[in-house]
C-alpha cells in the first residue's frame, strides 16, 4: 500500500493516539480496554450491590413494608442479572484483556479492533438493560393482576422481572405482558453477542500469539483458565442465543415455543437455559481460580503445587460443566433415570475441584507465607469455596435436593460460591496486579480492613441462609409471617448484607488513594514468579520492550533464584542487575515498535447495536422499524468500513 | 473482520493464519447454534395434537433439492475463486466470488418463494400455526440469514478488489476466512436438507 502520508481511512479520518478523552472512544489497547471493562463492570457491580441492599432492607423483619410484591420481583431479578451478566463477567474480562497478553508475552490480543468491539457492544447492552428502568412497562398476566394483587406497578418495579432465568411461559408473551422482558431477552442477547466475541478473540491470543517458547504447560495457570472459560463461552453462548431468540420470537412474532396452551414446552426452555447456565457458572468462578492459582505461589514463595494436575482439572471442570445442567431440574419431573445420571455427574465434577484445592494446600504447605492482602483474599477464596462447594455436594443427592430447591439454603450455596469464590478471587487480583495498573501499591493496613470486613459481612450474610433455608424460608418471596421466626436471622443477615456495603466503600477509598499517592511500587514489588512482572510498572504502551522468551515454567522467578540442594530458592548474584536490564528495555525499547492504530468503528458498531434493540421492541409502532432498519444499516456500514480499514497506518511509530 | 496486532517479530504459534484460525473457533460454536436449532425442530415435528399442517406436510421437495444444489455448486465457484487467488488470478478470483455471491442470492430467492407458498397455501403454514411450524421456520430463517451474511461478505470482497485494484491481505477480510465460513453454511444446509427435509 502507497504510502501518501494522509491516512487512507474510509468515511471517517483516522483517529490518532492522543491521551484525550476520544482516545478512550478509538483505543485498541488491550489495557485501556481492560480498564474500562474494569471500572463499567465495578459500576454494575455498585448498582447491583444497592438492589442487594434494597431486598435486604425488604426482609430485614417479618411482613416488610419496603417494596411491594412487583418492586421485589424486578429487583431481584436486576440483582441476579447485574451481577452475573454486568459484573463478574465483565470483569473477568477486564482481568482477561489486562493480563492475558501479558502473562502469555504477546504485545496485544490477536484482534485488537474486535476487542474494542467486546466492550462496546458490553457497554451498550449494560446501558440498555438498564434503560428498562425508564422505559419499560411491565404488564399483569392476560386478565389478571400483578403480583400482590396491584394493577400498576412504579418505576422501581417496571424493570426486567422474570428471575434471571426467565423461566417460561412466566416471562412469555402470555403472563408477562409489558415489554421488560423484551428488554431482558434482547438485553441479554447484545450481552451474550460482546463474550463470544471476545472468546473467538481470546482463544486465537492463546493459540498464536503466545512468546518464543511458551509452551502451553508453560502458560501461567489464569492463562488456561482464560481458555478454558473461552471455550465455555464458545460452546454454551449460542445455545442461549437461540434459547434468547426463541423467547424474542414468541414475544415479538407470535411463535408458539413455550406457549404451553398451544403445544409449546416449558421444560424445553429450562433445558436449553441450564445447558447454557451451568456451564456459565464455571464461567464465573475458573477466572477466580486462576487468579488465586497465581497468587497463592508468590506469597507462599514456592512453585505452584502440581501445575499440570490444577490445568486438567480446570480443564475437565469445563467438560464435565456441560454434563450436569439437569441438576437445576431435579423437581421438574424429569425421569428417574436422569436425575440418577444428573446426580452422579455433579458428584464427579467435585472431583476436580477437590484436586485444585489440594493443590492449593500443597502450595502454601512448608511455604514462607506472607500475609498480604492479595494473599488474605485468596485464603478467603479457598476457605469460603470450599463450604459453597460442599454444599453444592448436597444438591447432588436427589432426594436433599427436593427439599432445598427453592429455599434460602440454595441462595447461601451459590452466594459462597460466587461471592465468597468468585468475588474474593476478583478482589485478590485486583489487590494483586494494582501495581501493574498504577505503578503504586495500595495500602495494606485498608486493604487489610477491607478484607476482614468483607469476610465476616459475608458470612452473617449468607451463613444463616442456610439454617433458615432448611427450616424452610422460600427464595423470591418478598415477605414472610411473623410466627414462622425467621426474623432473628433474617435481621442478622441484613446487618451483614451492609457490612459488606461498608467494606467495598473501604475497597473504594482504597483504591482512590493508592491510585493518587499510593508507595511506588518500582518493578516487581511482591517478588513475582510470572513473566508480567519483568516489565515496568504501570505497563509501558508497548507492553514488551524485547519480545521475551521463555525458557520454563515461572520464567521470571527461575532469572532471580536458584534452588540449593534442599530445594529451596537462592536468589542469583545477577538478580537486582537482571531487574534493572529488564526495567530498562521495558523503559526505552531498543527496535521502534508498531502498535494497531485506534479505530472508531468498533464503537459505532457497538451504538448500533442500541439502535437494533429499541428497534426490535417497538417495531410496531411507527418510528420503531425506521430505527431497526437504521441500526442495521449503521451495523453495517461501519462492519464494512472497518474491513476496508488497514490495520496499522503507515509508520505511526508509538516509540522509535 | 479482523486484524492482528503484528509487528516484525510476532509470529503464529500454530502456524495457522490467525485469522483463519479464529473463522475456525467461530464456526465450532456455530455448530452449537444450529445444532440447537435442529434439536428444537426434532423435538416438535412429529408432535401429535397441533392444528394443520405439519412442515412435512406442505415441503416441496424437488423445489428444495434444485435450491440445494444450486448452493452446493456455489462451494465449487467458492474453491476455485480460492485457487485463482492462491495462483494470483485476480479477474478470474473477482469472477468466481461474483459467481459465488450470485448462486447464493438464487438460494436465498428460493427460500423466499418456498416461504412465500408456504404461507400462501390453501391451509397455510405460518410462523404461528403451531410449534412444529415455528421450529421450521426459525430453523431455516437462520440458515438463510446466514447466507445473506456470507453474500455481503463476498460482494464486500469484491468491492475490495476494484477498490484497491486486487485483493491484499492487509485488510481485515480475507477470502480465505470468507471461503471457510461460506463452506461451513453449506454443510450446514446438507444437514439440515437432510433432517427436515428428506427424513420422515
Amino acid at each position: 500500500m502507497a504510502n501518501t502520508g494522509a491516512p487512507t481511512s474510509t468515511i471517517f479520518r483516522r483517529p490518532k493516539q492522543s491521551s484525550s478523552w476520544t482516545d478512550w472512544l478509538t483505543t485498541v489497547d488491550h489495557k485501556k480496554i481492560g480498564i474500562m471493562y474494569g471500572y463499567s463492570a465495578f459500576f454494575f457491580f455498585v448498582l447491583g450491590g444497592i438492589e442487594a441492599l434494597i431486598l435486604r432492607l425488604q426482609l430485614a423483619g417479618p411482613d416488610g413494608s419496603v417494596l411491594e410484591a412487583a418492586e421485589y420481583n424486578a429487583m431481584f431479578t436486576m440483582h441476579g442479572t447485574t451481577m452475573v451478566f454486568l459484573f463478574v463477567m465483565p470483569i473477568g474480562a477486564a482481568f482477561f484483556n489486562y493480563m492475558l497478553p501479558l502473562l502469555i508475552g504477546a504485545r496485544d490480543v490477536a484482534f485488537p479492533r474486535m476487542n474494542a468491539l467486546s466492550f462496546w457492544i458490553f457497554i451498550f447492552g449494560g446501558i440498555f438493560l438498564y434503560s428498562s428502568f425508564l422505559f419499560g412497562t411491565t404488564g399483569p398476566p392476560a386478565g389478571g393482576n400483578l403480583p400482590g394483587g396491584a394493577t400498576d406497578a412504579s418505576w422501581l418495579g417496571s424493570t426486567i422481572n422474570g428471575g434471571w432465568f426467565m423461566y417460561q411461559p412466566n416471562a412469555g408473551p402470555r403472563f408477562s405482558t409489558g415489554t421488560v422482558l423484551d428488554y431482558g431477552s434482547i438485553g441479554l442477547q447484545i450481552l451474550g453477542l460482546s463474550s463470544l466475541i471476545a472468546s473467538v478473540n481470546f482463544i486465537a491470543t492463546v493459540f498464536n500469539m503466545r512468546a518464543k517458547g511458551m509452551k502451553l504447560l508453560r502458560m501461567p495457570v489464569f492463562a488456561w483458565m482464560t481458555t478454558v472459560v473461552a471455550f465455555l463461552l464458545l460452546f454454551s453462548l449460542p445455545i442461549i442465543a437461540v434459547a434468547l431468540f426463541m423467547v424474542t420470537f414468541d414475544r415479538q412474532l407470535g411463535t408458539l415455543f413455550f406457549d404451553t396452551f398451544q403445544g409449546g414446552d416449558a421444560i424445553l426452555w429450562q433445558h436449553l437455559f441450564w445447558l447454557f447456565g451451568h456451564p456459565e457458572v464455571y464461567i464465573l468462578i475458573l477466572p477466580a481460580m486462576g487468579i488465586v492459582s497465581e497468587v497463592l505461589p508468590v506469597f507462599s514463595r514456592k512453585p505452584l503445587f502440581g501445575y499440570p494436575a490444577v490445568v486438567f482439572a480446570g480443564a475437565a471442570i469445563g467438560f464435565l460443566g456441560f454434563g450436569v445442567w439437569a441438576h437445576h431440574m431435579f423437581s421438574s419431573g424429569i425421569t428417574p433415570v436422569a436425575q440418577a445420571a444428573f446426580g452422579l455427574a455433579t458428584m464427579t465434577i467435585a472431583v476436580p475441584t477437590g484436586i485444585k484445592i489440594f493443590n492449593w494446600l500443597g502450595t502454601m504447605w512448608m511455604g514462607k507465607i506472607k500475609f498480604t492482602t492479595p494473599m488474605l483474599f485468596s485464603l478467603g477464596f479457598v476457605a469460603l469455596f470450599v463450604v459453597g462447594g460442599l454444599s453444592g455436594v448436597t444438591h447432588s443427592i436427589v432426594p436433599a435436593d427436593w427439599q432445598q430447591t427453592d429455599t434460602y439454603y440454595i441462595v447461601a450455596h451459590f452466594h459462597y460460591v460466587l461471592f465468597g469464590g468468585a468475588i474474593f478471587g476478583i478482589f485478590a487480583g485486583l489487590y494483586y496486579w494494582f501495581p501493574k495498573l498504577t505503578g503504586r501499591m495500595m495500602s495494606e493496613k485498608l486493604g487489610k480492613v477491607h478484607f476482614w470486613l468483607m469476610f465476616i459481612g459475608m458470612n452473617l450474610t449468607f451463613g444463616p441462609m442456610h439454617w433458615l433455608g432448611l427450616q424452610g424460608m422460600v427464595r423470591r418471596t418478598w415477605k414472610y409471617p411473623e410466627e414462622y421466626n425467621f426474623g432473628t436471622w433474617n435481621m442478622v443477615v441484613t446487618v451483614g448484607a451492609y457490612i459488606i456495603a461498608l467494606s467495598i466503600a473501604v475497597f473504594m477509598v482504597n483504591w482512590i488513594k493508592s491510585k493518587r499517592k499510593g508507595v511506588p511500587s518500582g518493578m516487581d514489588p511482591w517478588d513475582a514468579r510470572t513473566i508480567e512482572w519483568s516489565i515496568p510498572n504501570p505497563t509501558p504502551e508497548w507492553n514488551f520492550g524485547v519480545n521475551p522468551e521463555v525458557q520454563g515454567l515461572d520464567d521470571w522467578w527461575h532469572r532471580k533464584y536458584d534452588d540449593d540442594e534442599e530445594g529451596r530458592p537462592v536468589r542469583k548474584a545477577d538478580a537486582d542487575a537482571v531487574i534493572a536490564q529488564f526495567h530498562e528495555q521495558g523503559v526505552n525499547p531498543p527496535a521502534p515498535i508498531h502498535l494497531p492504530s485506534p479505530s472508531y468503528f468498533p464503537f459505532i458498531a457497538g451504538l448500533s447495536f442500541l439502535a437494533i434493540g429499541y428497534g426490535v421492541i417497538y417495531h410496531t409502532r411507527g418510528w420503531g422499524l425506521p430505527l431497526l432498519i437504521f441500526g442495521v444499516v449503521l451495523l453495517l456500514s461501519s462492519l464494512i468500513g472497518w474491513s476496508l480499514e488497514p490495520i496499522e497506518e503507515e509508520h505511526e511509530e508509538v516509540h522509535a | 473482520m479482523s486484524d492482528i496486532a503484528h509487528d516484525e517479530q510476532v509470529h503464529e504459534t500454530t502456524g495457522i493464519e490467525t485469522r483463519k484460525l479464529a473463522m475456525w473457533i467461530f464456526l465450532s460454536s456455530e455448530f452449537m447454534f444450529f445444532g440447537a436449532l435442529i434439536s428444537n425442530y426434532l423435538l416438535f415435528k412429529g408432535r401429535p395434537g397441533f392444528p394443520e399442517p405439519y412442515p412435512s406436510e406442505v415441503f416441496d421437495i424437488p423445489f428444495t433439492s434444485v435450491s440445494s444444489f444450486v448452493l452446493l455448486m456455489s462451494s465449487l465457484t467458492m474453491v476455485l475463486a480460492d485457487h485463482a487467488l492462491h495462483k494470483d488470478d485476480q479477474r478470474s478470483t473477482r469472477t468466481w466470488l461474483v459467481a459465488t455471491a450470485l448462486l447464493g442470492m438464487v438460494f436465498l430467492a428460493g427460500q423466499v418463494f418456498e416461504f412465500a407458498g408456504f404461507v400462501t397455501e390453501e391451509v397455510p403454514m405460518k410462523l404461528s400455526t403451531n410449534p412444529a411450524a415455528s421450529a421450521f421456520f426459525t430453523l431455516t430463517g437462520f440458515h438463510g440469514m446466514h447466507v445473506l451474511v456470507g453474500v455481503i461478505m463476498l460482494l464486500t470482497l469484491v468491492g475490495v478488489s476494484f477498490r484497491k485494484g486486487k485483493l491484499s491481505t492487509a485488510t481485515g477480510l480475507n477470502l480465505e476466512s470468507v471461503a471457510l465460513y461460506w463452506h461451513f453454511v453449506d454443510i450446514i444446509w446438507i444437514v439440515i436438507f437432510t433432517i427436515v427435509y428428506l427424513i420422515k
